[in-house]
């Protein structure tokens, strides 16, 4: 018997959540003001409700069939798993997604979808649903397609002028855990297809001598995903190989996701609990690389075999690693300097140097700029402050890692 | 004392006017006792108001009073807030900044923060209602779709985030009711209202699939319920439809894992073995012809000879007629030729190609190609430096290089750069010792040395830049020139016959 709509709904979202991915953000400003039909994106993301797993729920994540000719020994949809089976119609997905969206369930539509018969033929269904939305429906909520790996350059050329975002997961951070547990893929590939799909994103961007007007194609960039855990690549190749991607094909973002047990589990797998704090520290390690202005060497070169310190952040890491460029005058070091005092973020650094520009700052002012005075005070002088030697005590670290746990009588 | 009477429910107007008046007479924050309405009706011992009549607000001179831009956008944020104190700390900061005209670039001021805080409240506010608003479909037998929504927020946002609403579901009627006031909107207008409303109590079928989602898409080995509250914090529970499933989730959760770990490793399904079978048998691409240029780039496409192929997108092999009478051989490929896979496409092939178009050298029929076929760079940040090969990387490539000559048999090879040089003479000359010269090369060859295009890109005094790019010139000349004698037929025909 076919299974209800609300049966698939349930096999196929469940499938979908393995991608980290769920962000509505970074895309160009539009609402239905003037086209009189429905959807707007306004720059920023909206998480419309959170799973007790702490993941933001922003799209409605579902996989269009679960059916794969693929045998990825990391993915819960590989062929030789035993997982239950469906798969959505074109009209269902549009159907879902338009009546999600209504209830304000939902900022738009993440798909994604095993390969079935062809990559060509599963990229073209992929499409039907985005150009269905746009153009029958005048939908302008947020859509984020997955390109299927080989897929046509004409399909992905085609999906570009539908989706906000696209992105296509290259798994492992190395050629050979690819090829190890996804025989299936090819990693040059997957590269090729990120290289061409940067080349048309700033294709479209280049200014043409009959109109100021950009043609839209992928206005949120394109990202991808590294599966955590699953190989034994350490931090620093993880790390290395997305400043790689990041440099190379301009990605918005590199999702980290720790690799988490599924059912059905390939013998050729960790059963583990996901590393969780692992996955975390590489997200931080990855906003210093990108907006501190850390390189990937300073970040990990402390840690003697290459994985990141798990109980300390990488900024505090790197700044016990570095004591002799430190304490930091909050008064007059250079932002370069302020941004690597652990404890500083962005917007206090901006406050920062507004504010001292018409007084000077005392640790009280930090307080008010929602700074962790607890923290920053090592590294730190301001007027009426100075951290004595504290820097140069020998149990900092210890100051700052987390209590042990004392352990229970049973 | 001086008690001024506002309604308070998020109009920000009434407190300009306010404010206006009692600046212009120069009245200390400390002495004006701001009241809402709501309040004071409540507060029976209170003093009875002098309230600032309309007229007399309206009738304050406009003059003389300025704030810095920055201001406007805050007060009229944190004017929404639900705080009594709201409006006095408005004021105290507007009073200030009429001295202190930078006061606002000053995020450390304690009146200064506490302003960005109400703010920020404010914000997250409006958020939080963009967010978690739940419209219930209702039936109201028009054409246009009706939906109705009940949502409590903390402060006087109705009217600020409503537009928000509009903008999104343009071609449905709808409402959204709270207990500080009610916006609705109808195809054509949209109207806000501050009368509380009440909670109409709906339900809607579709919840029961958002309900199926939700539950579906949470994964019980990444339980964290703390960082699900931060967001999601239990005071918006109540209206959302989903979220009477949480305590159930969070209490199977780790029993689910169990029972995943225990149901591992089962026997595939049958129509794994199926496709597994029919992979095998997919016939492989057709093989070009061996000892063919397209044979070669085959091959080339997996070399691993060295280690830069592990960070590069893919090889990029020359290009051009297998029979062309010139072969021009560049450095390595940049960025763009790494993503484009083609040699020669960026700033400067570009510049290449210019200069080569004026002087008659056409591209197209010449065989373009690089000493070393993948890119070599370091990432910073979002930017890829090119770095320059290393000795053993040209080594390794010059298999490639050797292959290409042979098969290709040029009578002209033009070597751009040092590391064309390099690869393709051995000799350890240096190439301003060579360059613009036709040597004798290989089996009856001709080589002419100059430099790369990217060296003339690099120079950054203009005068300097203008006569290497001449050199270039001449030097490409020479070559179309040699081209043109020989009969290679490289030339574009249009300038071979002029």
């Amino acid at each position: 018997m076919k299974k209800s709509l609300n049966e698939r709904l349930a096999i196929l979202s469940d499938a979908a959540k393995y991608d980290a991915s769920c962000a509505s953000s970074g895309t160009v400003k539009r609402d239905s003001s003037k086209s009189g039909g429905l959807g707007s994106t306004e720059g920023s993301g909206i998480c419309h409700a959170y799973a007790p797993d702490g993941r933001c729920i922003s799209l409605l994540k579902i996989l269009m069939t679960n059916f794969c000719i693929y045998d990825c020994a990391y993915c819960i949809n590989r062929s030789s798993s035993n997982v239950e089976r469906a798969r959505f119609s074109v009209e269902e997905v549009v159907w879902l997604t338009l009546e999600f969206y209504r209830r304000n369930y939902i900022e738009g539509l993440f798909l994604s979808s095993g390969i079935i018969r062809s990559s060509d033929y599963t990229m073209e269904e992929m499409v039907r649903i985005a150009r269905e939305l746009r153009v029958t429906h005048n939908f302008r909520g947020y859509i984020h397609l997955k390109s299927i790996p080989e897929a046509s350059p004409l399909l992905i050329e085609e999906a570009g002028l539908y989706a906000d975002r696209m992105s296509i997961n290259i798994e492992l951070p190395t050629d050979t855990g690819l090829n190890r547990l996804a025989p299936e893929k090819q990693p040059a590939n997957i590269r090729r297809s990120m290289g061409e799909l940067r080349l048309k994103i700033e294709a479209a961007n280049d200014p043409t001598l009959q109109t100021k007007r950009r043609k839209r194609f992928v206005p949120a960039g394109q990202s991808t995903q590294v599966i955590v855990g699953a190989d034994q690549a350490n931090d620093r190749v993880i790390l290395g190989t997305s400043a790689r991607l990041y440099g190379s094909y301009d990605l918005r973002r590199v999702y980290y996701s720790a690799f988490s047990p599924i059912p059905d589990a390939s013998r050729n797998l960790p059963l583990i609990k996901p590393p969780l704090m692992r996955e975390h520290r590489l997200y931080q390690a990855d906003w210093l690389y990108r907006f501190y202005g850390f390189g990937i060497e300073e970040i990990t070169e402390s840690q003697p075999d290459g994985m990141l310190d798990l109980k300390l952040d990488p900024k505090l890491a790197w700044a016990l690693a570095n004591r002799h460029r430190f304490p930091v005058d909050i008064n007059t070091a250079e932002r370069e300097m302020l941004l690597r005092v652990p404890g500083l973020g962005t917007k206090a650094v901006k406050g920062i140097l507004s504010a001292r520009r018409h007084r000077r700052l005392r640790l009280e002012d930090l307080a008010r700029l929602h700074v962790s005075v607890k923290k920053v005070q090592s590294f730190l002088v301001a007027d009426g402050w100075s951290p004595h030697r504290l820097i140069d005590r020998s149990d900092l670290r210890s100051m700052f890692e987390p209590k042990p746990e004392q352990l229970a009588l049973l | 004392m001086r008690t001024v009477m506002l309604e308070g429910k998020g109009d920000f107007t009434e407190w300009r006017n306010a404010a206006r008046a009692l600046l212009q007479a120069r009245v200390p924050p400390q002495e004006i006792d701001w009241r809402c309405r709501e309040d004071a009706a409540r507060d029976l011992f209170g003093p009875t108001p002098e309230a600032l009549s309309d007229a007399e607000a309206d009738n304050v001179p406009q003059s003389g009073l300025t704030v810095p831009q920055a201001f406007l956008p805050l007060a009229e944020a944190a004017i929404c807030h639900s705080d009594p104190a709201r409006f006095q700390l408005l004021y105290r900061v507007l009073f200030r900044l009429q001295e202190e005209r930078a006061l606002l670039e000053i995020r450390s001021d304690a009146d200064v923060a506490q302003l960005h805080a109400m703010e920020k409240s404010v914000r997250r506010d409006c958020h939080k209602m963009t967010a978690f608003v739940r419209f219930k479909e209702i039936d109201g037998g028009t054409l246009r779709r009706q939906f109705l929504a009940w949502f409590e927020p903390d402060h006087h946002i109705v009217a600020r985030a409503a537009p928000f609403f509009q903008r999104r579901f343009t071609d449905m009627d709808w409402v959204i009711a709270t207990p500080k006031g009610t916006a609705a909107w109808d195809g054509i207008s949209l109207t806000t209202s501050t009368e509380p409303a009440d909670n109409p109590m709906l339900t809607d079928d579709t919840d029961m699939l958002w309900r199926t989602y939700f539950s579906n898409i949470f994964n019980p080995a990444r339980l964290k319920v703390k960082m699900m509250q931060t967001e999601m914090p239990k005071k918006y529970w109540k209206n959302l439809p989903e979220a009477e499933l949480i305590p159930g989730m969070i209490a199977s959760a780790e029993a689910s894992v169990i029972a995943m770990a225990e149901r591992a490793a089962r026997d595939a399904p049958l129509f794994h073995e199926r496709l597994q079978a029919a992979a095998r048998t997919v016939p492989e691409a057709p093989r070009p012809t061996a000892g063919t240029l397209e044979e070669l780039r085959e091959e080339a496409r997996t070399c691993t000879r060295c280690a830069l192929h592990c960070k590069a997108t893919q090889t990029v092999f020359g290009e051009g007629p297998a029979d062309a009478g010139t072969m021009i051989v560049g450095e390595q490929p940049g960025d763009q030729e790494d993503l484009a896979g083609r040699p020669f496409v960026g700033p400067a092939g570009k510049l290449f190609d210019t200069v080569a178009g004026e002087v008659g050298l056409d591209r197209s029929r010449a065989y373009v190609t690089n000493a070393v076929k993948h890119f070599k760079y370091e990432p910073r940040g979002k930017r890829r430096i090119h770095q320059k090969p290393n000795m053993g990387e040209v080594q390794q490539c010059k298999w490639w290089l050797k292959l290409e000559l042979d098969l290709i048999k040029p009578k002209l090879v033009v070597a751009m750069g040092a590391t064309a040089l390099a690869a393709l003479t051995d000799s350890r000359q240096r190439l301003s010792d060579l360059r613009g010269r036709m040597l004798p090369f290989g089996e009856g060859q001709t080589l002419l040395v100059t430099v790369h295009p990217s060296y003339l890109l690099r120079i950054p005094d203009a005068e300097r830049r203008a006569e290497e790019t001449a050199r270039f010139r001449s030097d490409l000349a020479a070559a179309a020139d040699f081209a043109r004698k020989a009969g290679i037929g490289d030339v574009s025909r249009g300038i071979a016959a002029g």
